[in-house]
């Protein structure tokens, strides 16, 4: 696994590879596994992305009743052709909280790098290979990038919500978004690390507050932000935006911010909006049903 | 770590810890119990007591002990497929002490042919676990090895003998732990093993004399069957 952007960028630069082949090339040096293989499990995931997808049905809600409906909303709406962002950027809106909402409806998904944070890696990706008509096999390099970009993370900093707060889930998910989107518009190794840091650097200080400890509120909608600022950060990188911090050091910068925080904004369901005297209602409520039943 | 950590794994959600973990901790007791199971008691702690109906951690420890894996669909139904396949269980709320991890269970299982297990499964985060307890010691294994756990009485010459059929059985130990309740009582030894350890060798180490009872986790892929 790459622990820097810098490192990456470097071998990109002497030994001439794609950044996913390099990423490849080090996971299955680490791992005894030959190359062939690991490219048959990364397209087992494309696969399951894809599918998760078309999964979602508006009528399901989750065991609390809290979410569940919010992709069919969005798709009524964007289908009736009034959307503010316009048609790219509402389906990306809807298929994040598509594949949010299945999650948290017990529905099968891939972990990217969570199951919190799982729609926005796929919404951007799923979304930008319709619009641009992307090949798979580019697709599937994509997703190296990412898988690339989230290892970084996880090396310098954390992919858990409870050690760095909802920065590192969404936060880390946009940043792979973000990161694979420029790779696929044909961007350089230093451009894509530059989106990952910008799409970080975006979402950095963002609590983990789920109302009563369930990966629903605010987490379904926060798979919309990611995957948003994912195209916002690649955009701004394709038009030579730079961020002014290093890549590697924006992610350092989330570690502090992660061991920096309160316990109560760190997954434990109590403090941020879980504190909320809203969400304390709502926790109790479930609670009090649950010993009915 | 590996990439397929970081985009994966495949999994029914909504959460690594509280629903993948859960179906982990299930598939282990059934495989360390290693008979069919005909009865289930379960004990949520902490968080997964917590949140866990919300997170669906119940369907998905009962889905574990049917055999399901992480990414199976039909995990939120497993209460359902319980039913048919003749598995009673039950569920409620435990209190296992302020040292045990938040997202811990404890199960006690019997099986069809009489054996009994009772352990205690922490969910450590990402999916991975830990069993922290069996048969009233404590213990710290992960399940990513075949795990052979011996108890025995503490007396001079166990290890020695446990790890020399091992040995002659071309088996070998990447990790191994040792505990006990008390000098001279109870005993518990933890071996992770590199290959499977054949029904053979778990025989001729039960008949040994002072041991008290031999569990196996083996990782032979069980195919695709509910039968408890």
């Amino acid at each position: 696994m790459y622990d820097s952007f810098a490192r990456l960028c470097a071998d990109e630069k002497e030994q001439n590879l794609a950044l996913w082949e390099l990423i490849r090339a080090e996971d299955c040096a680490e791992n005894g596994e030959e190359p062939s293989d690991s490219w048959l499990e990364m397209k087992h995931m494309y696969d399951a992305m894809k599918e998760e997808d078309r999964d979602y049905d508006p009528r399901r809600l989750s065991n609390s009743g809290l979410v569940g409906d919010e992709a069919g909303r969005m798709h009524t709406y964007r289908m009736a052709g009034e959307t503010i962002c316009g048609p790219f950027m509402s389906l990306v809106m809807e298929r994040a909280l598509k594949i949010a909402d299945s999650n948290a409806c017990m529905r099968r998904i891939v972990a990217s790098p969570t199951a919190g944070s799982c729609g926005v890696v796929p919404a951007v990706l799923l979304s930008i290979q319709d619009a641009r008509h992307i090949p798979d096999e580019r697709m599937i390099q994509a997703l190296y990038v990412a898988g690339g970009i989230g290892g970084i993370i996880a090396s310098r900093a954390t992919l858990a919500g409870a050690e760095g707060g909802c920065q590192a889930e969404v936060g880390a998910a946009s940043a792979m978004a973000a990161g694979a989107l420029v790779s696929l518009l044909g961007g350089s190794a230093q451009q894509t690390a530059n989106a990952a840091a910008l799409a970080l650097k975006n979402l950095l200080g963002l609590a983990c507050d789920p109302v009563a400890g369930l990966v629903e509120v605010p987490c379904v909608k926060r798979n919309v932000v990611g995957a948003v600022n994912a195209i916002s950060a690649a955009d701004m990188t394709m038009a030579g935006i730079a961020s002014r911090i290093p890549p590697d050091e924006v992610i350092d910068a989330m570690r502090t911010i992660g061991k920096r925080m309160d316990p109560g904004i760190r997954e434990t369901g109590t403090g941020g909006l879980a504190g909320t005297p809203t969400a304390v209602r709502i926790r109790e409520q479930i609670r009090a049903a649950k010993q009915e039943k | 770590m590996k990439l397929t950590d970081i985009i994966g794994p495949v999994m029914v959600g909504p959460s690594s810890s509280h629903t993948a973990g859960a179906v982990r901790i299930g598939n282990a007791a059934r495989r360390l119990l290693g008979q069919p199971l005909q009865e289930a008691v379960i004990g949520l702690h902490g968080s997964f007591l917590a949140t866990g109906r919300g997170h669906g951690t119940d369907k998905a420890i009962v889905a574990g002990l049917l055999g399901m894996a992480v990414d199976d669909r039909r995990i939120p139904d497993s209460f359902e497929y319980a039913r048919h396949a003749g598995l009673s269980f039950s569920i409620s709320g435990v209190d296992l002490g302020d040292a045990a991890h938040p997202n811990s269970a404890r199960l006690m299982l019997t099986g069809r042919e009489g054996r009994k297990l009772e352990l205690v499964g922490a969910s450590i985060g990402g999916g991975r676990i830990c069993i922290t307890e069996l048969d009233g010691l404590p213990v710290n294994f992960s399940g990513d090895f075949p795990t052979l756990i011996v108890h025995n009485r503490d007396l001079p010459g166990h290890v020695a003998r446990v790890t020399a059929l091992l040995s002659n059985s071309g088996i070998n130990i990447a990790y191994m732990q040792l505990n006990r309740a008390h000098r001279g009582g109870q005993a518990v030894m933890v071996l992770e093993c590199d290959q499977e350890v054949p029904g053979s060798v778990l025989h001729d180490l039960q008949a040994m004399d002072g041991i008290v009872k031999v569990t196996f986790l083996s990782l032979l892929p069980e195919g695709d069957r509910f039968d408890v």
